[in-house]
């Protein structure tokens, strides 16, 4: 237990966490081993709870204190009453699930704002990549071949906005990162060209 | 089988328990097992609730079968459920036939078996005399109520009715109401009892002849709802028993024939044919959500503050996945914190009872983070 308090989080969920107010209600889809909600829960003191996949990381969640159900954005969201958290965190998955607008839909239904952080499949290293190669790119932050990638629905900074538009959400903030989590500028089209992740906190018009 | 081999007590001598079928029943005798010490504050108390056939020898050794307590694997001192560290609790449930009171005791009125004249109960009714139980023993508030199955259901009765009463609580391989495909499978069982001419309309313990075919029959297909296919045919296959060829007749020719001969034939041994009536008939009854307006949610309105866990089987189709987790959904719809998950097993429904180190992890897991967080003090 101490071990994990101690553990410095990784850069982005350490963005995430800033944005979380304390004694908030926070549920963290597809929450792995549960460092987040762990270290919201001991320092903002939130009541956290977490959705992940894997059992290991339920396990470990579990062992942790943490109250976390075992499942998917795509199947498992449907059960939650509107506006029931302050906050849901979906980190690095929106491009994984099968719908990503219902998704999108569903965390602000559940929500009263929502924090997504997405991989940018528009930056310079993955469009040269495609562009020099003529395959799919495999790059250190899409690090698999496009039959075996978990990520399904790719999309770039730019195809965010666009869709958070449409939808009518409220972008609060907008962070684009590097791979070592390192802010770079926050022009659109700059960042949707230099950044490799982007994070948005929406909320509702 | 003598009544006093059993620890028992003696509940609601003064004041009937009101079941619900309107009928009133007093005395109710309760046979139990403790495990463990109670430790100063009384707050180390967990309850295990047994399945449809299961007792209160959660961890000694089955009196009549002299096989070892049915979770003694998850029970017992430096196990997972510590008894070094927890006070644990096991009683038989009503309508049962291992000392508690049930259609195979004496009615008080006649001086006979109660036979069907026992009223019909319902989980609601066995949760009712296990709560009486608790207060008996000078607990105010459980630490865990655990259970698989049945056990799974009065656990959710628990939640509904006595909330205040827990600090946590963990259900396996469970549902909050009964599928018509669970009460046909209970309908063969109990109609394959009352089919047998040694039955006798219930009363049948004053003669030497019980009706142990029929109720051998219920059991064999019971056991093959607490499978799965996939481990039936990897058990058995179409393999033969004894013989090198089929016989053209109707002996047991296929193992698995045989196996499931053996587990009727010796279930006859240990239980009562109208304890399995009364118990099965229970299950079938229950539909908690019915009692809240269709939303089983409003059930665990009350229970906001109770640390939840719920496990659920891949192979189990008695009671799927889809069934617990329509649980989980209604606990987090009112706000209780629960954790689920669904652990992959071959072994269907009975995998609750069997050796998987990822469901030993998540109990375990869950239970040493309750106690951390309560503040269990050390016996």
């Amino acid at each position: 237990m101490k071990q994990q308090d101690s553990k410095p989080l990784r850069p982005d969920l350490a963005m995430i966490a800033d944005m979380i107010t304390p004694n908030s209600r926070v549920l963290d889809i597809g929450c792995d081993q549960g460092d987040l909600l762990n270290y919201l829960v001991t320092n903002k003191s939130v009541d956290g709870r977490g959705i992940e996949l894997s059992q290991k990381g339920v396990n470990q969640c579990v062992a942790n204190g943490l109250f976390v159900i075992q499942g998917d954005a795509d199947n498992d969201l449907g059960e939650y009453p509107d506006q029931s958290f302050d906050f849901v965190v979906l980190s690095r998955t929106l491009q994984a699930v099968k719908n990503p607008q219902v998704v999108l839909n569903e965390l602000l239904r559940i929500g009263k704002q929502a924090i997504i952080t997405i991989p940018n499949f528009g930056q310079w290293r993955v469009r040269l990549n495609l562009l020099l190669n003529g395959r799919m790119p495999v790059t250190k932050t899409l690090n698999k071949t496009w039959y075996n990638t978990d990520n399904i629905h790719f999309c770039t900074i730019l195809d965010l906005f666009d869709l958070i538009e449409q939808d009518g959400y409220i972008i609060e903030k907008f962070t684009p990162y590097s791979k070592n989590g390192r802010q770079t500028h926050k022009a659109k089209t700059y960042a949707n060209f230099m950044a490799d992740h982007a994070l948005f906190l929406l909320r509702k018009s | 089988m003598t009544v006093s081999q059993y620890n028992q007590t003696i509940l609601f001598d003064d004041t009937p328990l009101s079941l619900d079928c309107g009928a009133e029943l007093s005395p109710i005798t309760v046979a139990f097992e403790t495990y463990g010490t109670l430790n100063l504050d009384r707050s180390n108390a967990v309850l295990i609730c047994h399945a449809l056939t299961g007792d209160q020898y959660v961890a000694n050794p089955h009196p009549t079968t002299g096989k070892p307590g049915w979770w003694s694997r998850l029970v017992g001192p430096g196990k997972i459920i510590d008894t070094e560290k927890y006070y644990v609790i096991c009683s038989n449930v009503l309508g049962s036939c291992l000392g508690t009171t049930g259609p195979s005791s004496i009615n008080p009125t006649t001086g006979k078996e109660w036979g069907l004249d026992f009223p019909v109960i319902t989980i609601r009714d066995m949760v009712k005399v296990q709560a009486e139980l608790i207060r008996q023993l000078g607990i105010e508030t459980l630490f865990a109520v655990i259970g698989g199955s049945m056990g799974g259901m009065q656990v959710l009765e628990w939640l509904c009715n006595y909330p205040e009463r827990l600090t946590s609580a963990v259900a396996l391989a469970t549902t909050a109401r009964h599928t018509a495909q669970n009460i046909a499978f209970h309908e063969v069982g109990r109609q394959a009892i009352m089919a047998d001419a040694n039955w006798n309309g219930g009363q049948y313990y004053q003669v030497e002849k019980s009706p142990n075919k029929g109720l051998s029959v219920a059991r064999m297909t019971a056991h093959i709802t607490y499978l799965s296919e996939d481990a039936l045919t990897r058990k058995f296959g179409r393999n033969l028993q004894e013989r090198d060829k089929i016989t053209f007749g109707f002996d047991a020719d296929f193992q698995v024939e045989s196996y499931l001969r053996h587990q009727g034939m010796t279930f006859v041994d240990r239980f009562d044919a109208n304890s399995y009536l009364y118990i099965t008939r229970a299950m079938d009854y229950l539909d908690i959500a019915a009692r809240y307006n269709n939303r089983l949610a409003e059930a665990f309105q009350r229970a906001a503050h109770v640390r939840c866990c719920v496990i659920s089987f891949t192979s189990d189709w008695l009671y799927p996945t889809v069934e617990n987790k329509n649980i989980v959904h209604a606990l987090n719809a009112s706000g209780v914190p629960v954790s689920f998950a669904e652990i992959e097993s071959p072994h269907g429904h009975d995998s609750f009872l069997l050796d998987l180190p990822e469901m030993d992890k998540m109990i375990s897991g869950f239970l040493n983070s309750c106690a951390r967080s309560a503040g269990l003090r050390a016996i």
